[in-house]
């Protein structure tokens, strides 16, 4: 291993190459999207013309016919409706682009059959020109009514778990950039979208089965991670950009890999082709879907695989000693510059399978990473920043913390909770639980 | 097509909407430009303006002077809540509670359960009647090839106004041995502390400051809209107003005001553009709406990463002054 790292000055007089070489792409990347981006959205949208909603509603494969679903206008005044066919389809032409609200009345649902979150009866979807946009309601049998506390916190406990692993897992990236780099990264969450989004575009786009095509979304990430410290962070660590110039770049960053998955992806939540509605079944008083207990269990083992790894590797020791200190680490003999490189490409793979996770049990949409972002950070500090093993445990707290309040509170104000935590334990313990004092303040 | 273009453009560059930036960039100015506060949160202080207008006038039947002061009251308290855990720690931590706290504020203005106050997504409506029957513009078109109604002019006279008022505020405070102190807080923060200065209080001090005038900034971006919904707050919003404040150079005076001009100019006329190369139809299978907000976000993207690797001083800016790691 090789004593050279990031900090010796001489490296300022170096042009950035990979910098320019990065931009340049980017700049090749857009004129390409402005190009095709639209096509493709036009080719999924069929010849439609003006802007629409519609979809289909299916119980257990079969078609749920003549259910009313209302659909108003969040910035008009327009109120239209609509009642599925005996083919469970229904569409409303809408009076053009904008925000709607899209309701199923759960009355008008045949007998036995509910929505599988009665809470998500009310879908809101932004509607772009001449385009169609899918509104999706999962039904399933109906909760009984009545439902006792205890069920509902064992549910919430459950759920909670499944989302917080997910949070834990896509937190360490962001926990050791920050550790070796000194980068607050506004780019990560963006980069579980991008992880979701290739496994939507090899499954979906290029009919792959989700098994071959989340392995390879997720080498995808790890690569788009890697290229982005390549090409970006390390020259600008070499002209010793200061570190809030980065993160300002890193919000520049999140801006175009966010819209550019928005172009190719369109602004409606869409789902895989494999393991979607799946028939939940009954474990004791709680209802799981067989699909989420595998990501809750893939989960699990790349949770002790990365800690193992740290522990008992030569590149995990490595990892951590330079989050730890990276001087000392660089005069020790560890090669700072491809431990930082190893650290982004192992953040991006995880952040990657966080996402195809997330796009499994929820939906992939190019907003999925951002409202994840912070409750990777309120995970993050929470856990203690810089510290692998802090982002997991500070995941898992926030995904629980979040999921539990909705036992007691509306499920729509469930990420407050988890961010009224991040401000709580930033009051009375900055260096979050795992994390050391001298580092902080 | 290129006039209608540079119309479209230069409407939208001194329009209600850029003073409105202008506005919340002249804030964080104050925080970031001056004192090295790194405030992720601004729309938050433009959302509690907006709100506290809307809310007072069309909910509760208060006058319009009443909405205002709660506005600007609910951005002082706002301030308070925000800067005492966070302004002790390193800068990162106020960005991430400050932009966490922008989201928490429009998760809870958007709730099903505020619905009688907010208005949920659907917002509030009906709260810009008294500000509209002060104005001394007769109705017409105005500004020429511009157009700009009798209404339009007035909120555009009003916004311009009071960016050249606070920003001379600024420029005053700035000359003053509290602007020295707060530049001296930006530049090393342990020497202002040796010297016997409250770090805290100043920074506090400063917090309170450009959180307000956020929120002057959300005021007249509602009224020029006539309604408020909380859509209009994403942590977008934040995030366009640092590429003006740093496009038009941080740390200077007239930098907010150059910044939001050119900003929106360069926006609408990317918008206008795409939108009028995708209706001509000369690249033939590209849908409208979609491209045209994707791709002009991702061109503030890669402004914002330019700007700031190459020229973070922006137009105005003096790269000696301003040094932007002050972690």
């Amino acid at each position: 291993m090789g004593g050279s790292s990031d900090v010796v000055p001489s490296r300022t007089a170096l042009p950035p190459t990979g910098l320019a070489a990065l931009l340049g792409v980017m700049v090749a990347l857009l004129l390409a999207a402005g190009t095709l981006g639209g096509g493709t959205a036009l080719a999924q949208t069929g010849e439609a013309a003006g802007a629409s909603i519609g979809g289909r509603l299916a119980f257990e494969g079969a078609a749920v016919a003549g259910v009313t679903v209302v659909v108003t206008a969040v910035d008009g005044d327009a109120v239209l409706e609509a009642v599925s066919d005996a083919d469970g389809q229904w569409l409303v032409q809408l009076p053009g682009p904008g925000t709607y609200r899209v309701e199923l009345l759960q009355g008008t649902l045949p007998e036995g059959i509910g929505l599988r979150d009665p809470e998500r009866s009310v879908l809101e979807l932004r509607v772009f020109d001449n385009s169609r946009s899918a509104a999706i309601f999962a039904l399933g049998e109906p909760e009984e009514v009545g439902s006792d506390l205890l069920r509902r916190i064992l549910q919430g406990t459950l759920n909670g778990l499944k989302f917080g692993l997910i949070i834990g897992m896509t937190s360490i990236g962001l926990s050791l950039i920050f550790g070796t780099t000194g980068l607050v990264n506004f780019a990560h969450g963006d980069l579980v979208t991008v992880g979701a989004f290739l496994a939507f575009l090899l499954n979906v786009t290029f009919g792959l089965h989700l098994l071959i095509a989340a392995p390879l979304a997720v080498i995808g990430g790890a690569l788009v991670a890697g290229a982005l410290d390549r090409g970006l962070w390390r020259p600008l660590r070499a002209r010793q950009t200061g570190l809030i110039a980065m993160l300002v770049v890193s919000i520049g960053l999140s801006f175009v890999l966010r819209h550019v998955v928005l172009l190719f992806l369109g602004g409606s939540r869409q789902s895989y082709r494999d393991f979607a509605l799946q028939t939940a079944l009954e474990v004791g008083p709680v209802r799981v879907q067989p699909v989420e207990l595998w990501v809750m269990g893939l989960s699990v083992a790349m949770l002790l695989a990365v800690g193992l790894m740290l522990t008992r590797t030569r590149l995990g020791k490595a990892m951590r000693a330079v989050a730890d200190n990276r001087d000392l680490a660089a005069s020790s003999g560890i090669d700072v510059r491809r431990v930082i490189l190893a650290v982004w490409v192992l953040g991006g793979a995880l952040t990657a399978v966080g996402g195809v996770f997330l796009g499994v049990i929820e939906t992939v949409d190019y907003l999925m990473g951002f409202r994840l972002l912070l409750l990777m950070f309120a995970g993050v500090i929470l856990g203690g920043l810089g510290s692998a093993y802090g982002a997991m445990f500070g995941g898992l707290v926030v995904g629980f913390v979040s999921e539990i309040s909705t036992v007691w509170f509306s499920s729509q104000i469930k990420y407050v909770w988890a961010l009224a935590v991040l401000i709580l334990i930033l009051l009375f313990r900055p260096q979050g639980i795992l994390g050391r004092r001298e580092r902080f303040g | 097509m290129i006039e209608t273009l540079l119309f479209d453009a230069l409407r939208s560059a001194v329009g209600p909407t850029a003073a409105s930036y202008a506005l919340l960039a002249v804030g964080l100015n104050l925080h970031f430009g001056y004192t090295g506060l790194l405030n992720f949160g601004q729309v938050g202080f433009m959302l509690v303006g907006g709100y506290g207008l809307a809310i007072t006038v069309s909910v509760f039947g208060g006058p319009l002077w009443l909405g205002v002061l709660v506005g600007i009251l609910a951005a002082v308290v706002l301030s308070l809540l925000l800067g005492a855990p966070t302004l002790r720690l390193r800068a990162d931590y106020l960005a991430i509670t400050t932009i966490a706290a922008g989201e928490i504020l429009r998760f809870l203005v958007r709730n099903t359960g505020s619905d009688a106050i907010t208005g949920s997504v659907f917002g509030l409506r009906q709260f810009a009647g008294d500000f509209y029957a002060l104005s001394p513009f007769p109705a017409g078109d105005y500004l020429g090839p511009l157009r700009f109604s009798a209404n339009r002019i007035w909120v555009t006279t009003v916004g311009w106004a009071l960016v050249a008022l606070l920003s001379l505020g600024v420029w005053a405070l700035m000359r003053s041995p509290w602007g020295r102190v707060l530049r001296s807080i930006r530049e090393d923060e342990d020497a202002a502390r040796s010297l016997g200065k409250n770090v805290f209080l100043y920074k506090m001090q400063s917090l309170i400051l450009g959180g307000v005038i956020g929120a002057v900034g959300g005021i007249v971006f509602v009224l020029a809209l006539q309604n408020i919904t909380p859509e209009m707050f994403l942590p977008q919003v934040t995030f366009f107003a640092f590429a003006i404040m740093i496009l038009g150079g941080t740390g200077t005076v007239l930098g907010p005001t150059l910044g939001a001009v050119v900003f929106w100019f360069l926006l609408t006329g990317l918008q206008s553009g795409i939108r009028s190369v995708v209706d001509s139809g000369l690249i033939p299978g590209v849908a409208g709406g979609q491209a045209v907000g994707a791709v002009s976000l991702i061109a503030v993207g890669l402004l914002l990463m330019l700007l700031m690797i190459f020229r973070p001083q922006g137009v105005l800016g003096n790269r000696e002054e301003l040094r932007l790691d002050v972690a």
